[in-house]
């Protein structure tokens, strides 16, 4: 048996099970989920454990005909960079359950079912091989999602959950069309075939065509990122959406854009985005500094948090778009960082709310006083979301910044205003929120951690620390699959700086 | 053109399926005086065993006897299997929600069934006439007994609109089809659509201008009957004051039809100017796309809601048909056929939830539907996601097929705008969505009676095959894309 598809089916056959629970006894949905979720993390363990960390291609390899005519294979393989993100996406499920434990109290039964039914569409966006699988996987995750916004949300969920769908719907069915054509032009919507048919040039665009073709499913990519000025969506719903549903947003399903652009972009359409490379740059420059700025301003915690995540993906897709290895290296290990680090903000600012009802900053302050182990936890995560050295952004921000002054050096002075801008936004709520006097409201209501909520934000604050001192453990199957990708670009750039990697030309 | 009129079994085996719904449609009239009022289901009954039997007769006839028949006016094809098939289930989906329906509303049952019938049996013709004759023949049975089920209710103003409208655009279109016929049968001598076909690619071409006029004439009689952009005004209006399951079967079992028409007309007879139509078809399914989902943004009404909704989507089949290729028609039949599941189930929940009088119809009656009646909402909404296209449905499915033929065809234009169309279209099936998740249960919700098993079943059984045509769609895509290459 296949352990990828074993991690890919157990939250489907989890979902299934949930939908029969009795609707009554919320305790069975919740313990179903975690246990379930638990179970599967320890699967997608295994995947790491069985890893071959030398080879660059694809590993557990799952290849099956679904439908004959068209040719469509349910083809599912993961690679160093998609390894990671299956893992973070299993990694936070069990935390999600844990902080909805006792928040989720309405309807808990769907609630859970959802949560199981969205980590399986997640996880199948990251492992899918063939484009139509892709597709189907990445319409999935928008359906259970838009539930947990619009059902468990706040006042304007409904908003919120309906711009949310659109939003994504729009772009993604211009990448339905794309890649239609793309399977009227090979026969086969098999990504590896496609590839191939690129590299032994029987598969040729004209430049007006690949530009057409990166567009389409750049911009699908870039509303999911979400890139400015596409990115309005995004502070409505994670403001809007219930924590669980707000970690899961920016901690994965954000990535689903990036890790487009990385796996599908660049590789199929490398000239139309070397031409874009440019343009992309200055708007995700922008995005930085745009994001920032706007956090910085804003009077709601959930709403800073929404805009940092647009300032934390600008550096993203301006490493992926350095076409250097280390730019591309650091905005992997962005994604993983931004997982969890915004992951973990979204949590503790969901624990707040859970307390205190209200996500205004002015509501609070004081609150090291009444709660000193949850300001403890929140402190090391904003030190960690600000790119404080030992902690994760760190190493993600500084690979950006150096890939980017690779590229383009001015690019990398206007993106380090973004890690100035985010340190004064992070430490000034943090200062608003925690230290001051404590109102009465604070005092009776923001009580500390507990032992369920120390379960869900421990796991997280060792991995900041783990992954800001040993990255080496993350990068290597990193750097293999970029190298492979970069060299599918043609586009490597001389005088790339390695530590301690081989020739990425001759990883192929 | 002389044809012979021995009948021999064969033609009879062929003819079987509408033989049976006729028979059993007049017993049915037959009966009416005779049996006490009370047991109103068993006409329910009845119709429901004559289209099991005679779907299972129309694939008979076509494992044992395909082929031409009654001297080339029938064509017992794949095609004509495949719509057959589909009329009668959707025959089926229909009858099962009205047992209830009929009951609450204290209306009489045996017209309505053998009505019914009637309309499929025109339909059946239809789908299976290679003449153009016969085809008005079907058209013509179908249409009348449809006109009188819009008005079934002949106490309620709405209703009586609803007819009065249906009938009388409806015989205009059916006037325009006629002087198409007359028209081809002048320039070519002939009805039957492969002389036709022969006639208009063969040396001695008649003039264009008839060819391309006749073509034009039979497109605004076929358009009218598929409600396609601009001939789609009646369709909200019929929709909303019809009989809620009349309004699922107009929808889909008429249409459809008309539809198969529509290929097999166009695909065959008019296939050699092809690229004379192709820009008149092409301009009519972006304008039915177009003005189906943007008018659907604006209704409260859910029955009209739907009914934009379905002028919508026989856009997204014109697409298929502008294709002009083999891949388009089977798209097109997949098309209609998961069209014909989702469609006729989401009506199916309206009818259930619409009450005495048919009082609760708009958006906001199906508030907390999924807090009353988790099972009923969760079937609508698999309705609703695949009528969005979201995959692992039939809808899905339905138009990636349908907007590959359109690629295949160089089409880039149309499926880009087709595609941003049916991004559109999600908005007001989400409204839908919302409401029975999000907000708190309505009157209407409340007050729902628990699903009978006639209306358990009208929900269950499309939504399976929904889900059914959105995973394995291999079965029925490869029928279909067997059957497509249509008799020349």
């Amino acid at each position: 048996m296949n352990l990828l598809l074993v991690v890919l089916l157990l939250p489907l056959a989890g979902f299934l099970v949930a939908l029969a629970l009795p609707r009554s006894s919320e305790n069975a949905s919740r313990t179903w989920a975690l246990t379930l979720s638990l179970v599967t993390f320890v699967a997608s363990l295994g995947l790491l454990f069985y890893f071959d960390r030398g080879a660059a291609g694809d590993q557990f390899t799952v290849d099956l005909l679904w439908i004959a005519s068209p040719e469509i294979h349910f083809h599912i393989a993961a690679d160093g960079v998609s390894l990671w993100l299956v893992l973070l996406t299993t990694f936070l499920t069990p935390i999600c359950v844990l902080i909805s434990w006792n928040f989720i109290r309405n309807r808990a039964k769907e609630f859970y079912a959802f949560l199981l039914l969205l980590e399986f569409g997640l996880a199948g966006v990251f492992i899918a091989q063939d484009l139509f699988l892709f597709y189907v996987f990445w319409e999935i995750s928008l359906v259970p999602m838009y539930f947990l916004i619009g059902i468990w949300g706040h006042e304007r969920r409904i908003y919120a959950a309906v711009k949310f769908f659109l939003y994504t719907m729009a772009g993604s069915v211009l990448m339905l069309a794309a890649i239609i054509y793309l399977y009227n032009r090979t026969q086969t919507f098999g990504y590896a075939e496609i590839l191939d048919q690129l590299a032994s040039g029987r598969l040729t665009f004209t430049s007006s065509e690949q530009m057409l073709l990166f567009l389409a499913f750049f911009i699908a990519f870039a509303i999911k990122v979400p890139l400015f000025p596409l990115h309005t969506w995004l502070p409505d719903a994670h403001v809007e959406a219930p924590s669980a549903g707000s970690v899961m947003l920016a901690s994965v399903m954000l990535k689903m854009g990036t890790f487009g652009i990385l796996h599908y972009c660049l590789p199929l359409f490398p000239s139309a985005a070397r031409q874009c490379a440019p343009w992309i740059a200055v708007l995700a420059i922008i995005g930085i500094i745009y994001g920032a700025l706007v956090a910085m301003v804003q009077p709601n915690m959930k709403k800073l948090v929404a805009y940092s995540s647009v300032s934390h993906l600008g550096f993203v897709v301006l490493g992926i778009f350095s076409f250097t290895q280390l730019g591309m290296d650091g905005a992997v290990y962005q994604m993983l960082n931004h997982g969890v680090s915004t992951g973990a903000l979204f949590l503790l600012v969901g624990l707040l709310y859970e307390r205190r009802h209200s996500l205004e900053i002015v509501d609070y302050g004081g609150v090291a006083t009444t709660a000193p182990w949850l300001a403890t936890a929140f402190l090391i995560t904003t030190l960690a979301s600000i790119g404080l050295p030992v902690l994760n952004n760190f190493v993600g921000e500084f690979l950006v910044l150096q890939g980017a002054a690779l590229a383009n050096f001015t690019w990398a002075i206007y993106a380090a205003i973004g890690v100035i801008l985010s340190a004064c936004y992070m430490l000034w709520m943090y200062q608003r929120v925690f230290y001051g006097e404590a109102s009465g409201e604070v005092r009776s209501h923001v009580f500390d951690l507990k032992l369920r909520e120390w379960a869900a934000i421990v796991p997280l604050i060792v991995m900041m620390f783990w992954m800001g001192v040993y990255s080496k453990s993350f990068l290597d199957p990193v750097g293999k699959t970029n190298a492979r990708l970069l060299d599918q670009t043609h586009v490597n750039v001389p005088f790339r700086v390695q530590l301690d990697r081989p020739e990425a030309g001759h990883a192929r | 053109m002389p044809v012979s009129f021995t009948f021999n079994s064969a033609d009879l085996i062929r003819f079987l399926p509408e033989t049976i719904l006729t028979v059993a449609a007049t017993l049915m009239m037959v009966l009416d005086p005779l049996v006490h009022k009370r047991s109103s289901s068993l006409f329910g009954n009845m119709s429901l065993v004559a289209l099991v039997t005679a779907a299972a007769a129309a694939v008979y006839a076509f494992t044992a006897q395909a082929g031409a028949a009654f001297g080339g006016m029938l064509s017992i094809d794949g095609f004509a299997t495949f719509f057959r098939v589909l009329v009668m289930v959707v025959g089926i989906l229909t009858v099962l929600p009205s047992f209830r329906f009929l009951d609450r509303q204290d209306a009489e049952t045996s017209e309505y069934h053998a009505l019914l019938l009637f309309s499929i049996v025109g339909q059946s013709i239809m789908v299976s006439a290679n003449d153009l004759i016969v085809i008005f023949i079907g058209l013509e049975i179908s249409s009348i007994a449809s006109y009188i089920l819009a008005g079934y209710f002949r106490d309620d103003k709405r209703a009586n609109e609803a007819a009065l409208k249906y009938f009388l655009l409806g015989s205009f279109a059916t006037a325009f089809f006629l002087y198409g016929i007359a028209l081809i049968y002048g320039a070519t001598g002939s009805t039957n659509l492969s002389t036709v076909h022969g006639a208009l690619g063969g040396p001695n071409a008649p003039k264009e201008v008839f060819v391309g006029l006749s073509a034009a004439l039979m497109f605004v009689g076929l358009g009218f009957k598929v409600s396609a952009s601009p001939f789609q005004i009646w369709a909200p209006d019929v929709y909303q004051g019809a009989p809620t399951p009349i309004s699922a079967f107009l929808s889909a079992g008429p249409k459809a039809a008309a539809f198969a028409v529509f290929l097999r007309i166009f695909m065959t007879a008019f296939e050699p100017i092809g690229p004379g139509w192709e820009p008149l078809i092409w301009g009519s399914a972006l304008l039915s796309m177009t003005i189906g989902n943007f008018a659907a943004l604006l209704q409260s009404n859910v029955k009209r809601l739907l009914a934009y909704s379905s002028i919508a989507h026989a856009g997204y089949v014109l697409v298929a048909l502008t294709a002009r290729r083999d891949s388009g028609v089977a798209a097109a039949m997949f098309y209609l056929a998961a069209y014909a599941l989702m469609n006729i189930g989401a009506f199916a929940v309206v009818s259930h939830l619409s009450g005495k009088g048919e009082q609760y119809q708009s958006v906001e009656d199906f508030s907390g539907l999924a807090q009353k009646q988790p099972l009923t909402a969760a079937m609508l909404t698999i309705f609703l996601l695949s009528l969005i296209g979201v995959p692992l449905t039939g809808g899905f499915f339905g138009k990636f097929y349908i907007f590959k033929a359109a690629l295949e065809s160089h089409l880039v234009w149309l499926t880009v705008l087709g595609l941003l169309n049916s991004a559109v279209a999600a908005y007001y099936y989400l409204r839908i969505l919302v409401m029975m998740y999000m907000r708190d249960p309505s009157e209407a919700t409340a007050r729902a009676e628990p699903l009978s098993p006639g209306l358990r079943a009208a929900l269950i059984l499309p939504a399976a095959g929904t889900l059914f045509l959105g995973i394995f769609p291999n079965w029925v895509l490869d029928f279909a894309g067997r059957s497509s290459t249509l008799l020349k």
